[in-house]
């Protein structure tokens, strides 16, 4: 059978706790370093005032944004983007659920404004001058796998490369316990729907029922794809690291998983 | 430029807001020009503002065996759902391609966070309550969670929650799933309800006018914030088809700041004119646009402009937010079903609110309610961050 979707990987970011880009993980996943100690986003893809200000999650979004696409070669401007998360900035919504409960009229207005699903996909697109379609999507916790979905449905059907960022950050306050994440990560990746030389294709075909999660049987890297619903992108980021031929299954919804396959060009 | 797209058949839709339940408390609400807003009575310590409420909504629980599920959002979109047949329609989707076929599609800018708030009023030593230790109402994807587990629905399921565009650009999502032929049908909406987030939060920002909204009105002095919800269940169109298409839509983005538009309508004018290339038409084929028309000085400004001057005379336009209040992410798909009920009915809802028109509008406002053969209509929404989104819509018949 066809696959679905093929699309192939143009360019990729990542941050996790220990690995501060792409390029950390790779090192860490080959055997060839151990992870760090926990770096600060490097989203210099913002202006240094927005960047000093910016919520958890923008900066999250926009590093790893940014480092697909300067991967992709592409430029940002013309290139659609989705944002995906499942929870989105948890910080803040504990801050104005706290604020609401006692002294609603106290609530601050870049608070709220930064609160919205869309904040990094809007930081994102002023910081790059994107007049391109842009989306913030969640799917509770297979956000990652329907990001997927909708980024390699949208390359296919628009016949355009795009960017996918999917990013969570750890839970704050009563809303944490609700939320279960325990730490931060986010990835990204730029998915063209054409051959590239050198690059890795994915093809993807929805599959009916849910396999659960597959453990890589690292220790560092099977416990950061427990802390955070983004981080079930762990298997699909080890296999693209070591760029190993593989097949795999991504959660994309109730009884619904992703089958990829991975594969090198052509 | 994006190719013309395949229209897609609206076999079923349906809304709920303060205009009532169900398309025909729209209609009869449009046509007698009754608006649905009211002295604001929500929350603790109410805001001295106006807002579009759904009558009742406190009083109906979830049923039994979707218990897990209540809160005041998706009570909404389940009484939402009830009205119109839509119920039937999509269990009757759900039969003929499976459940796996049929996906859910739906925006929302704030979903069940109603229900987190409440979680944090009354904290039971710093957790949440034991009533509310439901890790699926805390999150976005809970309406999206929702209806598909209402409908026991295992496709594709993604929340759109790019605040007041969400629920518009979910058509888009359906068409480019449909097209490449990863679903057969999809069940397309949101919903949003009043919480304390939006209304201080819009409050904080000094958008909230103290008096019912008057979009395009010269003198207009901000949004009145409403609750809605609205669905659509998307599918191939055939030979068959006899309801609405879908035509097009346009997505862009402003690239200009977080909570205000562009000032010239960038991303606006790109949404409508990725809309209207999809659709294969011109801006001279519309009959009638549904505008975004919040009343915030800045929106109104900036699309009052783009009609002005993207449209001929003959083309109708007004918002209905002075019927209903905004309702943010649910307003893509309430103000889709008004432009589908303009279009079932010959009839352009007037530009309810507005005495003094802003001299920046142009002969294409319909400011009182018109007779009228619409045969092509758009619906405009753009949300803060500068994310816009146009739907267009045609009669069986008007386009190949």
């Amino acid at each position: 059978m066809s696959a679905a979707l093929s699309v192939w990987v143009k360019g990729v970011g990542l941050w996790a706790p220990g690995a501060a880009d792409w390029k950390a993980f790779g090192e860490i996943v080959a055997g060839r370093a151990e992870p760090g100690a926990d770096a600060r986003p490097m989203a210099d893809v913002l202006p240094a005032n927005e960047r000093r200000r910016a919520p958890e999650t923008v900066l999250l979004a926009a590093s790893v944004a940014g480092q697909a696409v300067a991967m992709s070669g592409r430029d940002a401007a013309d290139l659609p983007c989705v944002f995906a998360s499942a929870h989105g900035d948890q910080t803040i919504t504990d801050y104005m659920c706290g604020i609401l409960a006692g002294t609603p009229t106290e609530l601050s207005p870049t608070k709220f404004h930064n609160s919205v699903h869309n904040a990094p996909a809007g930081y994102w697109t002023i910081a790059t001058h994107c007049h391109a379609s842009s989306s913030a999507v969640s799917g509770g916790e297979t956000s990652f796998g329907a990001g997927l979905l909708e980024t390699a449905t949208l390359a296919v059907a628009d016949d355009r490369d795009v960017l996918l960022a999917s990013y969570d950050i750890t839970g704050a306050g009563p809303l944490g316990e609700m939320t279960a994440t325990t730490g931060p990560f986010a990835v990204a990746l730029v998915l063209s729907p054409h051959a590239v030389p050198g690059a890795m294709r994915l093809d993807i075909t929805p599959s009916m029922g849910n396999s659960g999660s597959q453990p890589t049987g690292d220790a560092w890297l099977d416990g950061i794809a427990a802390s955070n619903p983004s981080a079930q992108a762990i298997p699909l980021m080890h296999a693209l690291a070591l760029a190993h031929a593989t097949a795999l299954r991504i959660a994309t919804a109730r009884e619904l998983d992703l089958h990829i396959d991975v594969g090198m060009e052509a | 430029m994006p190719h013309p797209m395949s229209p897609l058949s609206i076999r079923a839709y349906t809304a709920t807001s303060a205009l009532g339940r169900g398309l025909d408390a729209h209609a009869d609400a449009l046509l007698a020009s009754r608006g649905g807003l009211t002295p604001n009575d929500f929350s603790s310590a109410p805001l001295d503002c106006w807002i579009g409420r759904v009558a009742g909504v406190e009083d109906e629980p979830l049923p039994a065996e979707l218990a897990q599920w209540d809160c005041r959002n998706n009570r909404l979109a389940w009484l939402a759902l009830r009205q119109d047949g839509f119920m039937d329609a999509v269990r009757e989707a759900r039969e003929r391609y499976g459940a796996s076929r049929v996906a859910v599609l739906l925006g929302t800018s704030t979903s069940s966070i109603g229900a987190t708030e409440e979680g944090y009023r009354r904290l039971d030593h710093g957790r949440m309550p034991e009533d509310l230790h439901r890790p699926v109402l805390h999150t976005p994807h809970s309406l999206a969670g929702f209806v598909a587990a209402a409908f026991d629905l295992e496709g594709p399921c993604l929340t759109v929650a790019t605040a007041c565009s969400s629920s518009a650009k979910v058509f888009g999502n359906a068409e480019r799933m449909i097209r490449l032929g990863l679903i057969d049908a999809a069940v397309v909406g949101g919903t949003d309800t009043l919480c304390d987030s939006v209304l201080f939060g819009f409050n904080s920002l000094e958008l909230v006018s103290p008096e019912p909204c008057r979009p395009f009105d010269a003198h207009r002095n901000g949004i009145s914030v409403g609750e809605a919800a609205g669905f659509a269940l998307l599918e191939r169109a055939t030979d068959e088809t006899t309801g609405p298409l879908l035509i097009g839509y346009g997505e862009a983005s402003d690239a200009h700041h977080m909570s205000t538009p562009h000032p010239e309508g960038l991303g606006a004018e790109l949404a409508l004119r990725d809309a209207l290339a999809r659709a294969g038409i011109e801006a001279g084929d519309v009959d009638y646009i549904n505008l975004h028309g919040t009343a915030s000085q800045k929106n109104d400004d900036v699309e009052a402009a783009l009609v002005t001057r993207s449209f001929p005379a003959r083309t109708r336009a007004s918002s209905t937010k002075g019927f209903t209040g905004h309702t943010l992410g649910a307003a893509g798909i309430l103000e889709a079903a008004i432009t589908l009920l303009a279009m079932r009915d010959g009839r352009i809802p007037a530009n309810l609110g507005a005495t003094t028109p802003d001299p920046l509008c142009g002969p294409q406002m319909a400011w009182t309610t018109e007779e009228a053969n619409v045969r092509i209509a758009l619906s405009n929404s753009f949300g803060f961050g500068g994310n816009n989104a146009c739907l267009a819509f045609a009669q069986v018949g008007e386009r190949a």
